[in-house]
């Protein structure tokens, strides 16, 4: 819980400033002006409907893996695997879709996609989750590399039994696909948001209703505060910890319900590509808020639509380069800002 | 001779994880989580080939290489230590710093978002498997000199005797005068030249550097540190072990016995278990990942 | 208080002056001064909390003091470094040993000024220099084994020996038998004896009286951060020591309250029912080794003692925090020795942990919040939390406990140390509880809350419950308890009614006095 609102918002505005500055080093030097660098990104995000359907498809994804990894942040768990569980919870709803007669109505198959999303995520999440209530086995590296092992799992089932012939990815699934934003408003048109939108917005609300006013979520954000305690207040700690990282890998799963079913309708190799590890910078960035989520989900994602936007004249990765500034801003700052709080307190 | 061929093709993509792991032992001892290899490993292969390329030699290609990484090492040095930044979160930015920096300034030197022209590098001209080629490689000699050199480095010399403590108990270390953060600096600038030069390996023996050539090797590394111990011999070994399984399932890539996929996560595999310790736990150092006391 | 000037004769090694360092709002040392001269072997005791290693580990350079001069020989070295103390000589043995356990003791030896030939590490050198050093001193070590697997008295030797490696000729050993069994504490003396003989100053941070009549020369008695005494050792006593070293504010004298009911009256079948219980501590020894003991309702039992004698496992024993090796706990009749934390609170049991910093608050959790720690599964309707019941309940707790800011919203860690003591009694005692387990419940508590939490303790007791109390501070424990327990070395070493005890009766009990010749 932050104690000022300075101390949750400051290191933020500080990457910000950091990344301006390098931002316009950079496109210095190639030449250009930072200026209309950062207008035409503005325009290719937020001033047409197309660009802006495209950044609400992007802070989709994220803000699943950002609450994903501010949950297990919260309870005091860092959830690197959120890349791979994003990608199993995808697997598994276009699995589940695969298998589903034609024709169902969307209250039947979207419950299930929900379920075979969040399990597949939630099993993926809570190995390594075991792996610390039991063994003490450090999270950071066993949800790293749980990544590497799952990703190649999925790359061999789908390139060994599921691809269509000369693709990447499963065959399209026509049982209960999410509608897309487009289809609702024209302006739309042409971009992939869908109403997955929707869906991470209550998801955001439901982890912020769970953290803060239930009695687990009581418990868990005391075991992240202080082990101890917590376990003097009765909590059981290690049953927290993988109760805490398979919830985390059940909401990054969720998460790949926008790929596969709200955008191309199949599951696809790669398809999570960063997502998974852009969720941490989100996480960090928010302050392991659902809102602050939420809003640094939108800012990422904005960065990477601006990126696609500024490409002709600018290299987009220079969107990737920024928000690494962002992070590393973001995370030298946090504790330097508690600091100097603390000392003028 | 196929054995020897086997050897070879071993040796040839084993050297990449010997330098990063070497690099990965000596900073996880010192207390620094080795979470940035990848990114020195890449940023080392784009400076390599940058150097090379503008110099003509390969040489300074290396020079360029431990500079790129020396910097990227004490960028995340700074942050950890002098900040206090968590570790983790600095290690993971840092690989995408540079993902994404190697191929914008690719673009600026030379017009592809994808490769960069031939530069300059060493071995024979076409990537040659015999053990000749192998040998004229001095990338492959300083590969395995780096891990002697690394254990003679921890074990025998004061440094490494304050890298040892810095990581178990450095408040120990304080009480006798040592600088602890000093320490620690200097292991990680090790660590990023170390991994740049298994990443300037890539790009000197392919002649030519590509985006996210490193693929990943940064992470076998940081798996072969924990799987080996964190001792230079054993990470090693299991730079070896992890290079022989991928030999073996290239070269029996016709008979499809066990897909490649499979292969690939033998490595990761093999680090849960000795996390969670199944056959002798893995135990990192005590003081990996947290600053030292104020 | 008498105050004994040392020796005029011999020089000063060691001079501190007005001395002050804090730490936040904790003040360690207000204005101390301490003297010692050279070949003398000086005792500097007090109370845990007191401010010996505090002020120790400024002249060691582990601190730079607030204001106050340092000198050492002579030599003003005010607010110098480790290394500095090193080189000059000075060397310090601390309580939780400074050893790195991985490494060997030749390594731990030398880390930090390692002797090198051709660029690398001269091992055999420092396995003869450390040898032939152990040789002199009868302090005998393995120079080739790893500090993890040393004996807690073969640790402590390393640490000795480190110092005078690095040529010190002034060693501060803080508490260094705490760890150690009779006959090793007698070959300590042996070493300490040898080094005075050859004109080295030795300053022994301690509690235990016992030792300090046998060993030392000189005294320093410190009390809440101030130094209180200097006294010559063989014209002093314990009881007089003990004094200085307990003794309270004349003013603030404590009225021991009378149970309101008869002893007679008193129900027999106790409330807390403890038998031969056995909790391992650190270093695979017993912490507790076989107490047991009774406490009928109606009644506070208090256990006085210093710190560090194996209370701290008990009480995390009773509250489910460690695991028992041997023994049972029974309240109101039922077993709850294997029971977890959360069961234990629903039998009836209630904990004032001895850190509110640690266990007893959660420092960012607001006051509401911290007042239902334990019980938020009272709280609840349904899987929520019920908000309302838990803003009224801190309404009516703050009020009761007079807890300032009034605001239930408010942070812990905004708190002063009072009145976050105050949420964590509150909690622990509005709750419908048969047993109490109170350790330094008045710790860091300002003078007004004390009475106050006083007065609610005798209630609780008068309204039948069954209270245990630990408390460091003797005069606490003597004005509130019926009955009063020693704890020394892990075992209850006397159970006194309160009508026949007295800190005079107490004291010897509590340094291990009673064991002195």
């Amino acid at each position: 819980m932050k104690r000022t609102v300075e101390e949750a918002v400051l290191p933020a505005l500080v990457a910000l400033l950091v990344a301006a500055v390098v931002g316009d080093v950079l496109i210095l030097s190639f030449g250009q002006n930072p200026g209309s660098v950062y207008r035409l990104l503005i325009d290719g995000t937020w001033g047409n409907a197309y660009g802006f359907g495209q950044v609400l498809y992007k802070t989709t994804t994220l803000t699943f893996t950002g609450l994903a990894v501010a949950v297990g942040l919260r309870a005091g768990l860092f959830n690197i695997g959120a890349e791979s569980q994003l990608a199993a919870g995808g697997f598994l709803a276009a699995l589940v879709g695969l298998v589903l007669p034609m024709g169902l109505p969307a209250l039947v198959t979207l419950p299930a996609f929900l379920v075979a999303a969040a399990a597949g995520g939630a099993f993926v999440g809570g190995i390594p989750g075991v792996l610390k209530a039991r063994f003490g086995a450090h999270e950071v590296i066993t949800t790293i590399m749980l990544n590497f092992i799952v990703l190649a799992l999925l790359n061999y089932l789908t390139a060994a039994h599921l691809k269509v012939e000369g693709t990447l990815h499963t065959t399209e699934i026509h049982a209960g696909a999410l509608p897309r934003l487009s289809s609702m408003i024209d302006a739309f048109h042409g971009s992939a948001a869908n109403v997955v939108l929707l869906l991470a917005f209550v998801t955001a609300a439901a982890v912020a209703w769970f953290l803060f006013r239930t009695r687990r979520g009581f418990e868990l954000r005391a075991t992240g505060l202080q082990p101890a305690a917590a376990e003097y207040g009765g909590v059981n700690v290690g049953g927290v910890w993988w109760r805490t990282m398979a919830l985390s890998g059940a909401l990054a799963g969720i998460g790949g319900l926008n790929y596969v079913l709200g955008y191309k309708h199949y599951y696809e190799e790669s398809f999570a590509s960063g997502a998974g590890f852009l969720g941490i910078a989100v996480a960090i960035v928010g302050r392991n808020h659902p809102v602050g989520v939420v809003l640094a989900a939108f800012v990422f994602a904005t960065m990477s639509q601006g990126g696609l936007a500024v490409n002709a004249v600018v290299p987009k990765q220079i969107v990737d380069v920024l928000q690494a500034v962002v992070i590393i801003a973001v995370a030298a700052s946090v504790p330097e800002v508690r600091r100097l709080a603390r000392r003028t307190a | 001779m196929i054995v020897l061929a086997f050897l070879a093709q071993t040796l040839r993509i084993a050297i990449p994880y010997l330098f990063a792991a070497s690099g990965g032992v000596i900073s996880e001892r010192s207390g620094l989580i080795g979470l940035g290899l990848e990114g020195y490993m890449l940023g080392g292969a784009f400076c390599g080939a940058v150097a090379s390329y503008y110099s003509g030699s390969p040489w300074v290609g290396l020079l360029g290489a431990i500079a790129g990484g020396a910097a990227l090492a004490l960028l995340y040095a700074v942050t950890a230590i002098r900040f206090r930044a968590d570790q983790v979160v600095v290690g993971i930015a840092v690989n995408l710093l540079v993902t994404g920096a190697t191929r914008f300034f690719l673009r600026l030197a030379f017009h592809s978002s994808a490769n960069s022209p031939r530069v300059p590098g060493f071995g024979a001209e076409q990537s040659g498997t015999g053990l000749a080629a192998l040998a004229s490689n001095p990338l492959i000699w300083l590969g395995i000199i780096a891990v002697g050199v690394m254990a003679w480095l921890i074990y025998r010399t004061p440094y490494g005797l304050r890298v040892r403590a810095a990581g178990e108990h450095p408040e120990a270390a304080l009480s006798v005068g040592v600088p602890v953060d000093r320490v620690r600096y200097v292991a990680a600038a090790l660590s990023g030249m170390l991994a740049a030069l298994g990443g300037a390996y890539l790009a000197l023996d392919q002649h030519q550097f590509s985006a996210e050539m490193t693929a990943g090797r940064g992470f076998i590394a940081l798996a072969a540190t924990i799987f080996g111990r964190w001792d230079p011999f054993r990470a090693a070994l299991a730079c070896l072990f992890f290079a022989a399984a991928e030999t073996l399932q290239i070269q029996l890539q016709g008979a499809q016995i066990i897909p490649s996929q499979f292969v690939e996560m033998i490595p990761y595999a093999l680090t849960i278990v000795a996390l969670a310790g199944v056959v002798g736990r893995a135990i990192p150092p005590a003081a990996l990942g947290k600053p030292a006391a104020e | 208080m008498s105050i004994v000037e040392s020796s005029a004769s011999a020089p000063l090694a060691i001079r501190l002056a007005d001395i002050y360092k804090s730490f936040g709002p904790v003040n360690a040392n207000r204005g101390a001064s301490i003297q010692v001269a050279c070949g003398e072997i000086h005792a500097l005791v007090g109370e845990n909390g007191a401010g010996k290693s505090t002020l120790m580990r400024i002249l060691g350079g582990m601190y730079a003091p607030d204001s106050g001069t340092m000198e050492v020989n002579g030599r003003d070295v005010t607010g110098w470094t480790t290394a500095q103390a090193i080189d000059a000589g000075v060397g310090m043995v601390h309580q939780h040993f400074m050893l790195v356990p991985t490494l060997t003791v030749a390594e731990n030896m030398m880390l930090g000024r390692e002797p090198t030939s051709g660029g690398q590490i001269d091992s055999g050198r420092v396995v003869g220099e450390v040898t032939e050093l152990s040789r002199r001193t009868g302090l005998a070590v393995h120079p080739e084994r790893k500090v993890a697997d040393l004996s807690v008295g073969e640790a402590q030797r390393v640490e000795i020996l480190k110092t005078l490696y690095r040529g010190a000729k002034i060693l501060i050993l803080d508490e260094p038998t705490a760890v150690l069994s009779p006959p090793e504490i007698d070959e300590l003396w042996r070493v300490l004896r040898g080094m005075r003989e050859r004109g080295e100053t030795i300053v022994l941070i301690t509690h235990k009286l016992d030792e300090v009549m046998e060993i030392s020369d000189t005294i320093t008695v410190m009390r809440q951060g101030q130094t209180i005494a200097q006294l010559t050792t063989r014209e002093t006593t314990p009881a007089a020591i003990a004094k200085a070293m307990v003794g309270r504010d004349v003013q603030l004298a404590m009225h021991y309250a009378e149970t309101a009911r008869p002893r007679a009256d008193l129900p027999s079948a106790p409330l807390l029912d403890v038998r031969d219980l056995v909790v391992d501590g650190p270093r695979r020894a017993s912490a507790v080794n076989g107490v047991s003991f009774a406490i009928a309702p109606g009644e506070i039992l208090g256990i006085a003692g210093v710190e560090g004698n194996g209370q701290t496992e008990l009480l995390d024993a009773l509250a489910g925090l460690r695991p028992v090796r041997a023994g049972t706990i029974t309240v109101a009749r039922r077993d709850i020795t294997r029971l977890p934390v959360k069961s234990r609170g629903d039998a009836g049991l209630s904990h004032i942990p001895e850190d509110r910093h640690a266990r007893g608050l959660i420092l960012d959790y607001t006051i509401a919040e911290n007042l239902i720690l334990g019980q938020q599964h009272r709280f609840t309707t349904g899987v929520r939390l019920d908000n309302d019941a838990i803003t009224d309940n801190a309404r009516r707790q703050i009020e009761a406990f007079d807890i300032r800011p009034a605001v239930p919203s408010v942070p812990a860690r905004a708190l002063s140390g009072g009145n976050q003591q105050k949420i964590v009694i509150a909690r622990e005692m509005s709750r419908a509880f048969q047993v109490l387990l109170a350790a330094q419940p008045t710790r860091g508590v300002d003078v007004g809350a004390i009475e106050f939490i006083h007065a609610r303790l005798r209630e609780a007791r008068d309204a039948g419950k069954a209270i245990l109390l630990v408390s460091a501070d003797l005069a606490e424990v003597l004005a509130l308890s019926d009955r009063i327990a020693v704890m020394y070395g892990g075992k209850f070493v006397v159970v006194l009614d309160r009508r026949d005890a007295s800190e005079g009766v107490l004291g010897p009990y509590m340094t291990g006095a009673e064991h002195a010749a």
